[in-house]
């Protein structure tokens, strides 16, 4: 049976793994380990967090600080110039906008995609459903590779618009076992007393399955909007207008230049001369809706995960 | 528990089927396609959508490789002009660049494995040693959250941190030493490489450790205490060996991505004074295919890459089900 609830299978995890305690036999030896242990975490947290800090002290200081390498924990010079001359530039607003169009936009096609998938997968009974499963499943252990995707993406006319980042990476497999075993788990008890009712195929998924299946449906869309909103690869290949090009591309060029000394091409060299400060805010405002939703989001992956890998 | 990702082999019993009234005659049509297509063919309507998306976008592109033998003009059929045979193979296999790359895949992809894989294990049992609650989620709060970034968010920030004037450098200066242009050092990229890929995902690959411990039985842990074992004795032979199909199936997945290294991190950290050590097989294959637009000879190297990693995945598979009794189908 596969737990689906996402707080049972949080619970899962917060609780201690076995009740194996006694301080009776706690050797010394082990409450030596415990303390150590403690020490040991602490610094896998701060070295977790060092580079967000070290991020957000340097968006807040002045060049010069950064330049001479003061900037580490805290800003030096501290002012919020850099942060106003990032957000008076229209170059980066667009962009920023084009990454909440793409995001929303593959999001809705991927969910819409992924749910009938999954729920048609979900139905023993249906003849050829293994067959449906193993070419969702072989997919991900062999793909086109890089040239023929790129062809054919080309060749579909799709490129420098929306489609070449929506829809080339619609389906993810795993995000599809995980909403197969949710469906899995719902009684079927309640689709047949539906069909009893009169209602057909159709009419079960969207008045009786989906409304069942809200939290795996915000797993899932978190998931996907995620994914969408980081990735790049897809609008740096497929796009060569720069008006087009979502943040993380905006991003990448922007950081560029800093590792190559020998950089080709116009956006690298300009990129040269881009100063740290600047880089620091546009990560730092690319990367805050994430951080921001992240605390509230966290549990939703978690379970997400353990759905689609625990069977008990 | 077992940890299942694929899809199990076999399938539980079909479930009972809900339109059961509708079909009296127990003997079975001949054609049996037909009779599903009468039940089901609402089922069947609503997979059309997602089918083509795997068709189209899968598959074809599977199909695409053709090009690795046939000549490819940018612009034309997307499945090449004319055959030429293994011309672009034999092109690739005598191409120094292209062993030196795979080289640099091979070492690359075997030092992730070496810290990436063992890394999450040791973390989860410390997590699992914490007894205090808020403590534990904290942790495993902060130690997650590296795994939402951006490839382009970790590459810039690897950047900051490694340039002339970042901490790095500074702790180096602290000592006494001179500062390292890491970034532009081909001695430096591994490190840089998988001590980032380790930052961003050791936190993330504790989840399933973590949830394969909570399904321990208590009860081994008091029979190994009765039996006189100490904690370490307790983690070696009942934890451990708790969590070994977790273990042999992240294996087996992360031996399937060995030769797909990061490539996107590839692109984003190197540069050409890196590329002797940074090079790895996607990336040179994208610079020849997409930069100097010779598709058909990245396509070549391509599928072979494709190979491998089928290769890799299937093996690893069927000597974890020989020797351990563990696949993943």
């Amino acid at each position: 049976m596969v737990t689906t609830d996402p707080t049972q299978l949080m619970e899962r995890l917060d609780k201690p793994a076995a009740p194996r305690r006694t301080s009776l036999d706690d050797s010394r030896g082990y409450r030596i380990f415990r303390v150590v242990n403690v020490v040991v975490l602490l610094g896998v947290v701060a070295v977790t967090l060092y580079p967000f800090v070290n991020i957000v002290a340097q968006s807040f200081s002045s060049e010069l600080y950064i330049r001479t390498g003061q900037v580490n924990l805290f800003p030096r010079g501290f002012n919020l110039d850099t942060y106003k001359l990032v957000a008076a530039d229209p170059v980066f607003w667009n962009s920023y906008l084009n990454t909440v169009i793409y995001t929303v936009t593959a999001t809705a096609i991927s969910i819409v995609l992924t749910t009938i998938y999954a729920y048609v997968l979900s139905k023993h009974r249906l003849k050829g459903r293994n067959l449906l499963i193993g070419i969702a499943v072989f997919t991900m252990f062999f793909n086109g590779g890089l040239i023929p995707n790129y062809v054919l993406v080309s060749g579909l006319g799709m490129t420098n618009t929306i489609w070449a980042v929506v829809l080339p990476n619609a389906i993810s497999v795993f995000n599809l076992l995980v909403m197969k075993a949710f469906f899995e788990s719902l009684p079927a008890e309640l689709e047949e007393a539906a069909a009893i009712d009169g209602l057909n195929t159709y009419g079960i998924l969207l008045k009786i399955v989906l409304p069942l299946s809200k939290a795996v449906l915000a797993t899932m869309i978190l998931f996907y909007a995620v994914a969408n909103w980081n990735s790049w690869f897809q609008a740096f290949i497929y796009f060569d207008r720069s008006e087009l090009f979502p943040v993380t591309v905006y991003l990448r060029n922007m950081i560029a230049g800093a590792s190559s000394a020998t950089a080709v091409g116009a956006v690298e060299s300009n990129a040269l001369a881009i100063s740290a400060n600047i880089k620091a805010v546009t990560m730092v405002l690319t990367v805050l809706p994430i951080v921001v939703v992240y605390p509230f989001i966290q549990r939703y992956f978690v379970s997400g995960v353990m759905l689609g890998a625990v069977k008990q | 528990m077992t940890t299942q990702i694929g899809e199990p082999a076999t399938e539980a019993a079909p479930n009972k089927s809900k339109k059961v009234p509708k079909d009296p005659k127990p003997p079975r049509y001949k054609n049996t396609w037909r009779k599903a297509w009468k039940r089901d063919w609402q089922l069947y309507t609503l997979v059309i959508v997602p089918l083509l998306f795997f068709l189209v976008f899968r598959y074809l592109p599977m199909l695409g490789n053709v090009i690795a033998f046939r000549r490819f003009v940018p612009g034309g059929s997307i499945y090449g002009e004319s055959w030429v045979g293994l011309r672009y193979v034999k092109l690739f296999i005598s191409d120094p660049n292209f062993w030196e790359v795979f080289g640099n895949t091979l070492v690359l992809g075997a030092l992730t494995l070496l810290f990436c894989f063992p890394l999450p294990i040791i973390l989860a049992l410390l997590l699992n040693e914490v007894r205090s609650r808020y403590f534990k989620r904290f942790v495993q709060t902060v130690s997650y959250l590296p795994h939402f970034l951006s490839i382009v968010i970790v590459a810039g920030m690897v950047m900051q941190l490694t340039s002339l004037d970042g901490t790095v450098n500074q702790i180096i200066k602290a000592f006494d030493g001179n500062a390292i242009s890491f970034i532009q050092e081909p001695s430096w990229f591994r490190t840089i490489y998988v001590s980032s890929e380790v930052w961003q995902t050791v936190g993330w690959g504790t989840i399933l450790y973590l949830a394969a411990l909570t399904t321990i039985d208590s009860q081994l842990y008091e029979a190994a205490r009765i039996d006189g074992a100490n904690r370490w004795q307790q983690t070696w032979h009942v934890t451990l060996p708790g969590i070994r199909p977790t273990m042999i199936t992240l294996l087996i997945l992360n031996v399937g991505t060995f030769m797909a290294v990061g490539f996107e991190k590839v692109l984003l950290l190197y540069n050409p004074l890196t590329y002797p050590t940074a090079d790895v097989v996607s990336t040179y294959l994208y610079r020849v295919g997409l930069v100097s637009n010779n598709f058909s000879y990245a396509a070549a190297i391509g599928l072979f890459e494709s190979i491998i990693g089928l290769t890799l995945v299937l093996s690893a598979n069927a000597i974890s089900r020989r020797t351990v009794g563990t696949s993943l189908w």
